[in-house]
């Protein structure tokens, strides 16, 4: 219990700034009526208003509590209100991306490791599909797989087939970096043990390489999935959609309300922190079936 | 120097199962060729214990390495049990202990040991009998659902020992295997080695770099010298096959360490 201590000092610390925050940003507003009705403020009137305004700057801790405590727990699942609804939206995208990412990550590894010729010509263009700004292949993404109708044929919404494609694009590169150098890993001496043994570049893969890159993997997942959750809600911005966590934060944005926003950002937040620790799950079991010392 | 013509005179008239005949290795470096070799004869016959030592740099782990078909020759002829060291290498005719264990962190003991069992596709019942006997040979019976990380150095060793004598090869290959081991636990592991070899009766070929290590376990000394690599000497050791630890202090061990002191002197003196 003794490391809860420091966690719990920078969280009171982090809500004791966003307060401070609040108060400064929203005291404009407060400023600004009180001039055109030709009162005067006191500093408690800026802080009482700061606390409880209905389109604030920047919401106070507790109000984007409150709006995200509705979003989950006070609305049917299936309402288009429920935060819940929107981040399972959401994550069908952030899964089937991150599935789709991950093999085509482990895949390309996989050739690169292999092939010379895959290693000098895959290589090059994998790095720079990351220095193209998302945002900017999004929209062009779902237009093509809108018109392709890939979607109708797979039988899913064309549109779930864009948000997988923008998650996979993000989440594959740190599967292939890690995959690469895990199944490099291996040493001389391992790799000659297995010449003596006169085993096959099958046997070599499944018994040594790919054990041996495990740790690389895992820790890329994490990531990946994180990555995914970002590429499936950048996917929503230009899609038109009205549901998932991506659509919430455009539409609260466009409409002026910053509480929704905000609810929706920290329930990305939350999926993600979430997913990531379910992956830290999965981790801890493979490591200890492993032989972790963990 | 050639050294085939006083092994074969003083050998037991076993078959040979090691053939080396003017063996050059020349690796192209950046600065140039280096010779890692120069001109090897040697025979080794069935059941031998035979040590190669010397100074880094002499050749000796590229010998076994050669043996292995780990690294090619680029001159002379090498036959294991008859045939090329690469067809050798593919009939799986040895087994091979690496300077470190280099057993896999994720398999247990007994995995490990298993692993050529498994690469070389022994039915699963037999996998499992040998990885026992092997254990047991090594006594390590009791780690075997252990992890490496769990055991000490030594322990480690002896797994990668017994992996090395699980599957039916004849001759085995060890490449300093006690290198990095103390004292200690090198006597016991060199006692423990003698006993194998007794049992098992396999042609071992045994890489080190310590003199009294290389008298106390072989029936031939090889002294290698470095630039160009080759061999200095050949000792045929006079000592009896059973050899308790106090033997180091005898006459006879004593008078074979100076010799190969000697040769490995020499060897040093006349280095290009």
């Amino acid at each position: 219990m003794r490391s809860a201590l420091p966690v719990l000092v920078v969280i009171a610390a982090v809500i004791l700034l966003w307060y401070a925050g609040a108060v400064w940003l929203n005291a404009r507003w407060t400023i600004d009526q009180a001039a055109r009705a030709g009162t005067s403020v006191t500093v408690w009137d800026i802080v009482r208003d700061a606390m409880d305004q209905r389109r604030p700057l920047l919401p106070p801790p507790h109000q984007v509590a409150l709006v995200l405590w509705e979003g989950i727990a006070e609305e049917p699942v299936t309402s288009k209100r429920s935060l819940v609804w929107h981040a399972l939206v959401t994550l069908q995208a952030t899964f089937s991306g991150f599935l789709l990412g991950t093999l085509v990550g482990i895949l390309m590894a996989v050739g690169i490791v292999y092939s010379r010729v895959l290693d000098l010509t895959l290589m090059p263009w994998a790095i720079i599909s990351q220095t193209i700004p998302i945002v900017a292949l999004a929209p062009m993404i779902v237009v093509l797989s809108n018109s392709l109708g890939i979607g109708d044929r797979l039988g899913v919404e064309n549109r779930l087939v864009a948000k997988t494609i923008i998650a996979a694009y993000l989440s594959f590169f740190p599967v292939l970096v890690s995959m690469i150098k895990g199944l490099r890993s291996p040493d001389p001496m391992q790799l000659d043990l297995l010449a003596t043994y006169s085993a096959t570049s099958r046997q070599s893969f499944w018994k040594l390489r790919l054990p041996a890159s495990l740790p690389f993997f895992f820790a890329s997942l994490k990531v990946a999935v994180a990555a995914a959750l970002v590429g499936a809600i950048v996917g929503e911005l230009p899609t038109g959609a009205i549901d998932g966590l991506g659509a919430r934060m455009l539409v609260a944005s466009q409409f002026g309300q910053p509480l929704l926003m905000w609810a929706a950002l920290f329930a990305a937040a939350g999926v993600a922190g979430i997913l990531i620790v379910a992956l830290g799950l999965l981790e801890r079991r493979a490591g200890r079936r492993m032989g972790g010392r963990g | 120097m050639s050294a085939g013509g006083i092994a074969a005179a003083a050998a037991p008239a076993a078959a040979p199962v090691i053939e080396a005949r003017g063996v050059d290795l020349t690796f192209a470096t950046a600065d140039g060729p280096v010779e890692a070799l120069k001109a090897v004869d040697l025979t080794i016959r069935k059941g031998e214990f035979v040590s190669f030592i010397g100074p880094s740099g002499c050749g000796k782990t590229t010998f076994l390495r050669c043996v292995a078909a780990l690294e090619r020759p680029t001159a002379g002829t090498l036959t294991v049990n008859g045939m090329s060291a690469d067809d050798a290498r593919r009939a799986r005719a040895y087994g091979y202990v690496f300077q470190a264990a280099g057993l896999y962190p994720w398999r247990t003991i007994a995995g490990n040991v298993r692993l050529p069992l498994e690469i070389m596709g022994y039915p699963r019942a037999e996998q499992e009998a040998r990885v026992k006997a092997v254990l047991a040979m090594v006594e390590l019976t009791d780690f075997e659902r252990k992890f490496p990380w769990q055991l000490s150095g030594g322990m480690q060793q002896r797994a990668s020992i017994a992996r090395a004598l699980a599957f039916d090869a004849d001759v085995l290959l060890m490449d300093e295997p006690f290198g990095a081991l103390d004292e200690i636990v090198r006597d016991r592991l060199n006692e423990e080695l003698l006993r194998l070899w007794a049992r098992t009766a396999k042609t071992t070929l045994f890489v080190t770099h310590s003199i009294p290590e290389a008298v106390y376990l072989s029936t031939r000394i090889v002294v290698m010298s470095p630039r160009p690599g080759r061999i200095t000497d050949v000792i045929d050791s006079p000592l009896p096959r059973a050899r308790p630890l106090e033997i180091r202090d005898s006459r006879t061990f004593i008078e074979i360490a100076q010799r190969v002191r000697e040769g490995l002197r020499a060897g040093h003196g006349d280095a290009v």
